[in-house]
């Protein structure tokens, strides 16, 4: 196979960055950006007229023709690095043996998320899709330059000069060039202001098997993780926080954490009370012996349960309306049919495989850096720099490889960084930081997928047709109070409690859709796919409970509602054609199919999932899905990333919840809340739409259909009908 | 001082004998590539090798290893290691990556001593070795393909 690696570490120039195309060691350095608000027309067409090259710098060809190509996004395992680099070399004809790449420094101007605005960051599956345009006119600026370069080297026409694989050539003349050949002669060149893009038909690498550019590093122990980092005469230091979200420390007895052979220091900070140690055992040992006292005046203290309670008391009283048509209460009232339904969803961990941690080191000028697996560089930046009472330009981070994250990393606080700044700030930064946050840390720490309620209520006239819905949700706002609130909460209502269920996709003549913001003191966070992860589950398995009210096939009385969602149709259409879905079947004794389909960040999927379901026990054989993402940049990763939100949200079907009682969380590790494990995992088929249309994400989108899909499959296995999640099996018998 | 050979070379650990191998090989020896997950066996993302046999890091004491000889995700080698990393690559088994020294050191385990695994036989071995990513699907077929290729 193709040997890729990563560059060496990431620590770009600035200098080497400004200008629109400069020299830098031998380098040619090419880049623009786009203007956020013209992203959508940009996002249309390759028209650059009005955008003046940006010192924005995407690739670096370095004499040896190495291609580096700058990754403004953190990578935590979806892929977006290969992706990324491979729009760029396609554009650019570059050899993939020769492709780099490295991880961005923080700049909101160079490199922010046309998604966010002026914010760099990942999130919302987005990297591909704002990256799109932009890297493939990076990509295609410096190749137009080596070919003018290689023009003006030859003294023939430019358009006689054609490009493959790394190699520059005039046929007629027999001359060719490496690009490490041309580069610097290249960077000389006038950047094109509207360099012509591929045809989609030219594609070498887009759409084809390319492989990760990580796999060689993460197989054989070399990739660094920022627990990873190393930075000479670093602390490890480890935080006693307080049990319970928003206590305090009251008083701190911290004598025998001190006398732990390797503990250096012990610092209270807001957020705890840290101990720091020469190595992470010894700081773990430090703060089992810590003695701290905690003020819970100000802290959540109740338990899930009566938080659960307020919820559902709640959920009695009419909330803000997110969206409505017609007199929905009055159309169900005239039904032959009314259906309702409860659906409760717990707190979710995200619990990423590497737990949370960072590292920061005052240089002697003054300056900080910061390793870690940023996700929200802006935001981090700016927050570290706060805490460290410096200006933003004294920060300078270094994004490492991010062993996951689900949402986890971008924190609209930044609350780790925010803790390691100010550890550093409490011992005066003598020793470089690296803040860890043990599994349990991690997991009890909160920023949890909020507690959801759902409550629906629809009529059927008496040939199954819906007549009205109702849907009333509660959950904690994850936006209120937040960076993002301007951005996403419109009139207190925030668009990632409801997204997927006031905005759906099927045609009801009336509905009313309303929602409460909880009020409660746990932290709470998006967690993939967000909202999705629950109005999925109330949309998908109440549209399949509608369709057996009404007698109906439930793909075919979905795509009678979809008819304004030809997309979603069609991928549904090949999910259930692929499945073998057939209506007629009999189902075999205790195993079922059912399916879902959802739309989400732009992409649609379908999944049928077949279940075998009895006796309080549920095993998935098998889910075959189908995804339409636009133009699928690395179908491999495509479907990497829908068998991957498989596993990884199966757990959450099946068991996972995060409790509190009296304020402190009961599951601290993956005894507890346990993932899903290889014996469970079902075979994943994925089917890619074909499409022309300009890509978007899939790290998240794979997820929001799992659960309905199974639920639905357990119905058709069982005849019971389970909703909240995690579903509870117990009284689960065989048909 | 407690001696500690790894990857064929002996070292000289200035630690607690109680200190997890784990965080002797992190934090002292610098050998990164073994990872902390949860520290109490419920992971395997710190598996490693004592004289071959799989067992995980967070659970072994360093003052309990006397000569055994530890391998770890950066020194395995062999006709075995090979082909499961070779499997693992053709593949792209990775997504996040951070579990797999874990899975590649017990993916090995198993093939050393059972060159031609069934589903079951994987389900047992790999069952101790969590990965949020998910990327189970791929993992069994890279241990399959790797056997084929040791056959």
């Amino acid at each position: 196979m193709l040997k890729v690696r990563q560059a060496t570490p990431p620590v770009p120039s600035r200098r080497a960055f400004l200008g629109g195309a400069t020299v830098a060691a031998g380098a040619l350095v090419i880049g623009f950006t786009l203007d956020p608000a013209k992203f959508a027309q940009a996002a249309a067409g390759p028209d650059l007229s009005g955008l003046p090259p940006m010192p924005n710098a995407f690739v670096r060809i370095a004499a040896d023709d190495t291609v580096t190509v700058v990754i403004k996004h953190l990578d935590m395992g979806q892929g977006n690095t290969t992706g990324l680099a491979t729009i760029l070399a396609d554009e650019l004809d570059a050899d993939w043996a020769t492709i780099r790449t490295t991880f961005a420094p923080a700049d909101a101007t160079l490199y922010n998320n046309f998604a966010f605005g002026p914010v760099q960051g990942t999130g919302g599956s987005t990297a591909i899709a704002n990256s799109w345009v932009q890297l493939r006119k990076a990509g295609a600026a410096a190749r137009a330059m080596l070919v003018a370069a290689a023009a003006e080297r030859w003294k023939v026409p430019a358009s006689e000069i054609t490009v493959e694989s790394g190699t520059v050539r005039h046929a007629a003349s027999s001359r060719q060039a490496r690009f490490g050949e041309l580069a610097e002669a290249a960077a000389a060149q006038p950047v094109p202001k509207e360099p012509r893009l591929k045809e989609a038909s030219a594609f070498t690498l887009i759409g084809k098997k390319v492989p990760r550019v990580d796999s060689a590093a993460k197989t054989d122990g070399t990739a660094i993780y920022s627990l990873d980092i190393r930075r000479p005469g670093q602390l490890t230091a480890v935080v006693a926080h307080s049990p319970r979200f928003g206590g305090t420390v009251k008083s701190v007895d911290d004598k025998a954490a001190r006398a732990v052979a390797g503990v250096v220091d012990v610092v209270t900070i807001p957020t705890g009370v840290a101990v720091l140690a020469k190595d992470t055992w010894s700081a773990m040992k430090g703060r089992d012996a810590l003695k701290v006292t905690w003020d819970d005046s100000a802290a959540e203290t109740r338990s899930s349960d009566a938080i659960l309670a307020d919820h559902r008391k709640r959920l009695e009283t009419p909330g803000l309306v997110a969206s409505k048509k017609g007199d929905a209460a009055n159309a169900i009232a005239g039904s032959a049919k009314v259906l309702e339904a409860e659906f409760t969803f717990p707190y979710l961990a995200h619990a990423a495989m590497e737990p949370l941690n960072a590292t920061i080191e005052k240089a002697s000028d003054g300056t900080y850096d910061v390793f870690a697996g940023c996700q929200l560089q802006t935001i981090e930046q700016a927050v570290v720099a706060a805490n460290l009472g410096v200006t933003t330009d004294k920060v300078r981070l270094h994004t490492q490889w991010a062993g996951g994250s689900f949402g986890r990393r971008a924190t609209p606080s930044a609350d780790y960084f925010a803790e390691t700044a100010s550890i550093v700030r409490a011992t005066g930064g003598k020793a470089p930081i690296h803040l860890v946050w043990t599994r349990e840390d991690d997991m009890a720490g909160g920023f949890y997928r909020p507690m959801v309620v759902h409550r629906l209520r629809a009529g059927l006239d008496a040939k199954g047709g819906i007549t009205g819905w109702e849907h009333r949700t509660i959950g904690k706002s994850i936006m209120i109070g937040t960076a993002f609130e301007t951005m996403i909460v419109k009139e207190g209502i925030d668009a990632t409690t409801v997204e997927g269920a006031s905005d759906t996709p099927y045609a009801l003549p009336a509905y009313r859709f309303e929602v409460h913001n909880a009020r409660e003191g746990v932290p709470v966070l998006w967690w993939r796919s967000v909202g999705h992860t629950h109005t999925a589950q109330a949309m998908e398995v109440f549209i399949d409970e509608l369709a057996h009210a009404a007698g109906a096939d439930p793909v075919a009385y979905r795509l009678g509602l979809l008819g304004g969602a030809p997309r979603l149709s069609a991928t549904l259409k090949l999910a259930a054609e692929k499945a073998g879905w057939d209506p007629k079947k009999a189902a075999d004794k205790n195993r079922g199919l059912g399916v879902a389909a959802h739309e989400s960040f732009g992409s649609y999927v379908a999944m049928v999932a077949d279940v075998t379901a009895e006796d309080a026990k549920v095993k998935v054989n098998r889910i075959v899905a189908a995804v339409d993402v636009g133009v699928a940049v690395n179908p491999d990763v495509i479907r990497a990333q829908v068998e991957g939100a498989v596993g990884f949200a199966l757990s959450s079907v099946l068991r996972n919840k995060i409790t509190l009682k009296d304020g402190v969380v009961q599951e601290k590790n993956f005894d507890a809340y346990e993932p899903t494990r290889m014996s469970e995992m079902p075979v994943v088929e994925v089917h890619i739409v074909p499409s022309t249309a300009a890509p978007t994400g899939i790290g998240e989108p794979g997820v929001p259909v799992i659960a309905p899909a199974i639920s639905n499959a357990i119905f058709a296995a069982t005849g019971q009908r389970l909703r909240s999640l995690p579903l509870d099996l117990s009284g689960l018998k065989g048909a | 001082m407690l001696k500690l050979t790894v990857n064929g070379v002996s070292h000289e650990v200035d630690a607690d004998p109680e200190m997890p191998l784990l965080w002797a090989l992190r934090d002292h020896l610098n050998q990164t590539g073994t990872k902390y997950g949860c520290g109490i066996a419920q992971c395997g993302a710190c598996t490693v090798h004592l004289d071959g046999q799989p067992v995980r890091a967070c659970q072994t004491r360093i003052g309990d290893i006397g000569t055994a000889k530890i391998t770890t995700i950066e020194g395995v080698s062999g006709k075995v290691a090979e082909a499961v990393r070779t499997a693992w690559r053709g593949l792209d088994v990775v997504q996040c990556g951070y579990c797999q020294s874990g899975q590649i050191m017990s993916a090995i385990g198993l093939l050393s001593e059972n060159p031609k695994p069934t589903d079951a036989d994987i389900d047992g071995a790999m069952d101790g070795n969590v990965c949020r990513c998910g990327t189970y699907q791929r993992i069994r077929a890279a241990i399959h393909e790797a056997a084929r290729t040791l056959a």
